[in-house]
C-alpha cells in the first residue's frame, strides 16, 4: 500500500482529495443533483444508474437533508443538511475494498496507525424498493463509510451488480481534522485570508431550517404536494412513448424527479410526526411504488440498456 | 492417506455467520466425500473475518471400485427387452449371466464402477458445496453470477501426503484453486504457499492470523481479564460479545480505555448497553461500587504507538455516543420531574399498537383493568398494580428508550423511581416484561406478578381475538413466548387462576373493543388523508354490539387459547422432564385449565409412577381395565351397580374390598384438599392388595353372581383410580 497522503488542513480539502482520487480511478467526477434528497442514493447517477447491463463509474458530492436530525446547530454530530460523498462502479471491481482503503489513505488515514475494520451491515432502502449486502467500515470504531453491493433497485435484480460507497464527510473529515464540534471545522484552509469554519456557512441555515421542519413547515400543503408529486410522476410514466414528433422518448429521468419529491416530502411530514406508525408504511409503499415504475421506465431507454429501443419514426 | 486442507477466501464475513457457515462447510463437504464413497479419520473447520476453512486428516486417496447386481427380464424374454436391458446396464450382452430367480430364471447384469482418485471427488464435491452453500443471506458481485455471502477471491485446496502437497484441479467461474492464501489484511498482505493444514495454521500466525475463533475468543477474554483485574477492576462477562467480537478480528488487540467521569453517573445497563451496541465494548466495572468506569475494546491489529492512536479515536466516538445517552437521560427526568411518569406516557395515544387493537394507550388501558382484577390472586393491592400497569410502559416514550430499545421496562424502573412512585410499582415497570425466554428470571413480587400476568394475557387473547395466531415457524408478535412466559409466572408463584373462564371474558372484551377500532378505522376517508388521533375509551367498549355468531366464535377462541397453552405447558414440561402422557393424563381431568393445579398434579403422578407400587398399579390397573372393558362390551352393560362385599370369596379378595374402602376414605378428602400426593399415596396402596387379587381369583367364573359381582369390584378400581388422575392415557 502506497504512503499516506499528508493531514489535510479542511474539510473542502477533504472533499477535493476524494473527488482527485476517485477521478484517478476513473470515475466522472459529477456535481450534486439539483433537487432536495436524504441521501447521495437517490441522485439517479446512483439509483437509476444502477440499473441495466451498462458500465457506470462516477463519483460526486450530494447535499443530503435529513429533517428529522436537525438540533438548531447545537449537537457536535447531527445535522439536518450534511454532505455525502457517493462513488458508484458497476460492475463493481474486484479490487474495490482496495480501492476504497486507498481512498482512506488519500485523506491522510493511515492504517498502520488505525483499526480499520469491515462490520457486518446490509443496506435496504425501503422507499427506493432497494437493498445491497456490505458493511458499515469502522475507523477506531467510528463508522466512516458504508459500502454495499447492490443486490436490487426498484424491485429489479441488478445485473452487473454495482459497488456503491458512501462517505460521510462532515464526521470523516471531523476524525481526519481532529475536530470535536462540526461547526467548529474549518471549512477553508485556517490559513486563508478569510478562514471560514463549518458553522459561519451554516450555523445560521441549521437553526433556520430546524425551526422550519419541526415546526412552521405548513403539513396541509405538504400533503398536497405530496399528493401532487404521486400524482405528476405517475402522469409522466403513463405517457406514450414516443412524442408529438413520433420519436421515442421515455420520461424516466423527470419522473424520477417526482419520486425525489415524494420522498423528501415525506420526509418532512415525518419530522413534523404527523404521520402515524401505521401510516407510515403506507407512504413507504407509495414512494417504492413510484421508484418501481421509474426503474421500470429508465429500463426501457437507451442508458437503462434496453436493446430493442422502439424504432424512431 | 492423504490430508484435506480447503480455505474459502473472501471478502469480511459477517460475525454472526461464522459459526455456522464453518459446521456446515465441514458437514457437507464431508458428507459428499462419504457419499463418494471416501471414508476419513477426522475433520475440523474454522472461520476468521475473511476465510472459512476445512481440514479434513486421513482420508482414503480414491473410492473404492463398486459393483452393482441388477436383475433383469426373465429367461425367455423378447430379445428386444434383454437388449435394452444391457444398454440401460451399460454392459455388453455378452456379460449377462442367467440366474436363478425365484420359480425360474432372470438375466443378470454386474456392473462395476470403478474408484475414482480423492482429487476429482473432492473438486466436484466442493464445486457443489460452494455452489449451494446455505448462507443465511449471499449475493452476486461484479458481472459473475456465482453467489457467496460476501465476494469470493480465492480457494486454496490441497492434498497432502508424505510425497508432498498437491493442487486439487478445480475452477469455479474463474475463481481457481491454489496453494496460496494471505495473511492479515494490513500486517501481512502477501500471499504465501502452503504444504498441509499444519504448515498453513503457522504460516497464518505468523501472519497476524489466529484461525480458531475459540482461540481468539480465549485469548480477549484472557487479555481483557488481567487489564482490569491489575487495575483492581472486573470485565462484565458477555458471551454473545465475545463471540461477535472474536468473528470481527483476525488478530486481536486487546485495548483498554477510561469513561469520561461526566458519564459515569449514567445507569450501568445505559453504558452497558450504549458501549455493547454501538461500539462492541466490553464493560470494565469496579467491583467495590458496581459501577461501570472504563471499556475494553478489541482492535484488529498491532501499531507501532501500542494502539494509542486507536484508543483515542474509539475514547471520542465513545463520547459523542454517551452524550447522546446522556442528554436523553437528563431529559427524560425532566419530563418526569414536571410531568410524572404518567405524564410521559401521554404520547401513547398516537402509537399505534395494532390497527385493530387500537393504541398502546388503548392497550394500557385493558392491561391495567386485567391487572386489577388478577390483583387478588396473586396477593398484590389492586389499586397499586393497576397504578404500576398505568405507568409500566410510560417509558416507551422515553428518549432512552427511543434510541436503545433493549432498555424498555429497565428504564421504566429509573424513571418510576424517580417520579417518586412506590418501590413496588417501579419493580413492575423493571420486571413486567419479564420472562423473556425460558431461562429469563421470573418475577416473584406480587405487583410485578399481576402486572406481567395482565400484559402477556391481554397480548394472547388481544391476538385470538383479531385471530391472528402463530402459524408454523411465523410468530411475529412472540406469542408463543409470552403464553410460556404466562406459564412460568403461574407456576413460579403457585398463582392459582381458572383460566377457561378467564380467557373468554378477555377475548370478548378484546373482540368488542377491535370491532370500534375497525370501524373507527375503516370510516377514514382514504389513506391519502391525515390519520386520526384514535382515542378510544376503554370502559366503553362494551357497548360494541356483538352477534351470536361472535358469541361462537369467542368460546372457539378461547378454548383454542386454552389449547395452545396446554401445548407450550407440554413443551415446558417435558423440557423440565416430566413425562407427555403424564401430562395427558392429568390434562383429562377436571380443572385442567388451572395451570397451577394440573402441573402439581403432574408431578405427584410422576413421582408416583417412579415408585415400585406406582408402577405397578398402573399395570394392576390397566388389567383390570381391560377385563371389564372387555365384558362391558361382551355384555353390553356397565357394571357400576357397586361390588357387594358379603359375595367376597377368600382373603384376597375381602383384602381388595377393605382396601378400596380405606382408598377411597383416604382419596376423596386429599382430593378435596387437593394434596395430589397423598392421593396417589393411597392409590398406590392398592397395588398389592390388587396384585394378590388377580394372583388368586378368577374374574370370569362360571357362578353368573360371583363374576358380576368381582366385575362390579373391577369397577371400584377404576372408578379410584380415574378419580386421581386418567390411568388410560399413560403409555406402557
Amino acid at each position: 500500500m502506497a504512503d499516506p497522503a499528508p493531514r489535510p488542513k479542511s474539510f473542502q480539502e477533504v472533499i477535493l482529495r476524494l473527488q482527485s482520487y476517485w477521478a484517478a480511478q476513473g470515475c466522472v467526477i459529477l456535481q450534486p443533483y439539483d433537487m432536495e434528497v436524504g441521501a447521495g442514493t437517490f441522485h439517479p447517477a446512483t439509483t437509476l444508474r444502477a440499473l441495466g447491463p451498462r458500465p457506470w463509474a462516477a463519483a460526486y458530492v450530494q447535499p443530503s437533508r435529513r429533517p428529522t436530525d436537525g438540533r438548531y446547530g447545537d449537537n457536535p454530530n447531527r445535522l439536518q443538511h450534511y454532505y455525502q460523498f457517493q462513488v458508484l462502479i458497476k460492475p463493481s471491481p474486484p479490487d474495490l475494498q482496495e480501492l476504497y482503503l486507498g481512498s482512506l489513505l488519500a485523506i491522510g488515514i493511515d492504517p498502520a496507525f488505525h483499526d480499520i475494520r469491515f462490520v457486518e451491515d446490509d443496506w435496504e432502502s425501503p422507499t427506493l424498493g432497494a437493498w445491497g449486502l456490505g458493511w458499515e467500515v469502522w475507523c477506531d470504531g467510528m463508522e466512516v463509510s458504508q459500502f454495499t453491493y447492490f443486490q436490487q433497485v426498484g424491485g429489479h435484480d441488478c445485473r452487473p451488480v454495482s459497488g456503491e460507497l458512501t462517505y460521510g464527510l462532515e464526521r470523516l473529515a471531523m476524525y481526519v481534522l481532529g475536530v470535536d464540534h462540526v461547526m467548529e471545522m474549518p471549512f477553508n484552509d485556517p490559513a486563508a485570508p478569510q478562514p471560514l469554519t463549518y458553522g459561519d456557512v451554516f450555523r445560521q441555515t441549521e437553526r433556520e431550517y430546524s425551526r422550519w421542519n419541526f415546526e412552521a413547515a405548513d403539513t396541509d400543503l405538504l400533503f398536497q404536494h405530496f399528493k401532487d408529486a404521486e400524482a405528476e410522476c405517475e402522469r409522466i410514466l403513463a405517457a406514450a412513448p414516443e412524442d408529438d414528433a413520433g420519436r421515442a422518448i421515455v420520461m424516466a429521468h423527470p419522473a424520477y424527479d417526482q419520486c425525489i419529491k415524494a420522498s423528501h416530502l415525506f420526509n418532512l411530514l415525518d419530522a413534523r410526526g404527523v404521520i402515524s406508525v401505521t401510516e407510515r408504511q403506507a407512504y413507504i409503499g407509495r414512494v417504492r411504488m413510484l421508484a418501481r415504475k421509474c426503474a421500470d421506465a429508465f429500463l426501457t431507454t437507451e442508458a437503462g440498456g434496453a436493446t430493442t429501443a422502439p424504432a424512431d419514426a | 492417506m492423504p490430508d484435506l486442507l480447503i480455505e474459502l477466501f473472501s471478502e469480511e464475513i459477517p460475525a454472526r455467520m461464522q459459526a455456522r457457515a464453518a459446521e456446515d462447510l465441514k458437514r457437507l463437504m464431508t458428507q459428499g466425500l462419504v457419499d463418494a464413497g471416501l471414508t476419513y479419520a477426522g475433520a475440523r473447520a474454522f472461520a476468521t473475518p475473511r476465510r472459512l476453512a476445512l481440514a479434513v486428516a486421513g482420508l482414503t486417496p480414491e473410492s473404492p471400485t463398486r459393483r452393482e447386481e441388477r436383475k433383469g427380464p426373465r429367461e425367455g424374454a423378447p430379445d428386444a427387452a434383454i437388449d435394452g436391458f444391457a444398454r440401460s446396464a451399460g454392459v455388453p450382452r455378452a456379460a449377462l449371466e442367467l440366474r436363478a430367480a425365484g420359480k425360474g430364471r432372470a438375466w443378470f447384469a454386474t456392473i462395476e464402477t470403478p474408484g475414482r482418485p480423492a482429487a476429482g471427488i473432492v473438486a466436484e464435491v466442493l464445486e457443489g458445496v460452494v455452489r449451494g452453500f446455505p448462507w443465511p443471506k449471499s449475493m452476486r458481485w461484479g458481472a459473475g453470477s456465482l453467489r457467496w455471502v460476501r465476494p469470493l477471491h480465492a480457494i486454496l485446496c490441497i492434498l497432502t501426503t508424505e510425497a508432498g502437497a498437491e493442487v486439487v484441479p478445480l475452477d469455479i467461474d474463474g475463481i481457481r484453486a491454489g496453494d496460496t492464501t494471505r495473511g492479515h489484511r494490513f500486517m501481512a498482505p502477501d500471499p504465501f504457499s502452503v504444504t498441509s493444514f499444519e504448515d498453513y495454521r503457522a504460516k497464518l500466525k505468523r501472519a497476524f492470523v489466529l484461525l480458531d475463533a475459540e482461540e481468539r475468543a480465549d485469548h480477549i477474554w484472557i487479555e481483557a481479564h488481567n487489564m482490569a483485574f491489575a487495575q483492581g477492576l472486573e470485565v462484565v462477562e458477555d458471551k454473545a460479545l465475545l463471540a461477535e467480537v472474536a468473528g470481527l478480528v483476525e488478530w486481536p488487540v486487546v485495548l483498554m480505555g477510561a469513561i469520561a467521569p461526566d458519564f459515569l453517573d449514567l445507569p450501568p445497563e445505559v453504558l452497558q448497553t450504549s458501549m455493547r451496541e454501538h461500539q462492541k465494548f466490553f464493560s470494565v466495572r469496579n467491583p467495590a461500587s458496581g459501577r461501570i468506569e472504563r471499556f475494553v475494546t478489541v482492535a484488529s491489529r498491532e501499531t507501532a504507538d501500542a494502539g494509542a492512536t486507536i484508543l483515542a479515536g474509539n475514547a471520542k466516538v465513545l463520547a459523542a455516543r454517551l452524550s447522546d445517552a446522556k442528554f436523553f437521560w437528563e431529559n427524560d427526568l425532566r419530563v418526569v420531574s414536571q410531568k410524572g411518569l404518567e405524564g410521559m406516557a401521554e404520547g401513547l395515544a398516537q402509537v399505534t399498537f395494532h390497527n385493530k387493537l387500537g393504541s398502546q394507550a388503548d392497550r394500557i388501558g385493558r392491561i391495567e383493568a386485567l391487572a386489577r382484577e388478577i390483583a387478588p390472586l396473586v396477593g398484590a393491592q389492586p389499586d397499586l398494580a393497576a397504578e404500576a400497569a398505568r405507568v409500566a410502559k410510560a417509558d416507551l416514550r422515553s428518549e432512552m428508550v427511543g434510541e436503545f430499545p433493549e432498555l424498555q421496562g429497565t428504564m421504566g424502573g429509573y424513571y418510576a423511581r424517580a417520579a417518586g412512585l412506590p418501590e413496588a410499582v417501579a419493580a413492575a415497570c423493571r420486571e413486567h416484561y419479564q420472562p423473556l425466554g425460558p431461562s429469563d428470571a421470573v418475577p416473584t413480587a406480587p405487583v410485578s406478578v399481576a402486572v406481567a400476568l395482565a400484559d402477556k394475557l391481554d397480548t394472547l387473547t388481544g391476538f385470538w381475538a383479531i385471530d391472528e395466531k402463530p402459524t408454523g415457524s411465523k410468530d411475529p408478535y412472540a406469542l408463543r413466548r409470552a403464553a410460556l412466559g404466562v406459564i412460568r409466572l403461574m407456576l413460579t408463584n403457585g398463582t392459582r387462576v381458572t383460566l377457561g373462564r378467564m380467557l373468554e371474558l378477555r377475548v370478548d372484551f378484546c373482540l368488542r373493543h377491535s370491532k370500534l377500532f375497525v370501524s373507527v378505522f375503516s370510516a377514514l376517508p382514504s389513506a391519502t388523508d391525515r390519520p386520526p388521533t384514535i382515542e378510544i375509551d376503554v370502559k366503553s367498549t362494551a357497548s360494541a354490539e356483538i352477534s351470536t355468531q361472535d358469541i361462537a366464535f369467542i368460546e372457539r377462541a378461547a378454548a383454542d387459547l386454552l389449547a395452545f397453552l396446554h401445548d407450550r405447558l407440554k413443551v415446558h414440561l417435558r423440557e423440565q422432564g416430566v413425562r407427555h402422557d403424564v401430562i395427558d393424563a392429568c390434562l383429562a381431568m377436571p380443572n385442567a385449565d388451572d395451570l397451577t393445579l394440573l402441573v402439581r398434579r403432574a408431578e405427584a403422578l410422576q413421582a408416583m409412577l417412579q415408585t415400585e407400587d406406582g408402577e405397578n398399579l398402573v399395570q394392576g390397573f390397566r388389567r383390570a381395565n381391560n377385563i371389564l372393558t372387555q365384558a362391558e362390551d361382551r355384555d353390553g352393560v356397565e357394571y357400576s351397580f357397586g361390588a357387594d362385599p358379603r359375595l367376597a370369596q377368600g382373603p384376597e379378595e375381602e383384602a381388595l374390598f377393605a382396601a378400596l374402602d380405606a382408598a377411597e376414605l383416604a382419596i376423596e378428602p386429599a382430593m378435596e384438599a387437593e394434596d395430589f400426593a397423598a392421593a396417589m399415596h393411597a392409590m398406590a396402596a392398592l397395588r398389592a392388595p390388587i396384585d394378590a387379587f388377580f394372583e388368586a381369583v378368577q374374574i370370569n367364573t362360571d357362578n353368573a353372581v360371583i363374576r358380576r359381582n368381582r366385575l362390579n369390584l373391577l369397577h371400584r378400581i377404576r372408578a379410584v383410580c380415574l378419580s386421581v388422575a386418567d390411568l388410560t392415557r399413560l403409555e406402557g
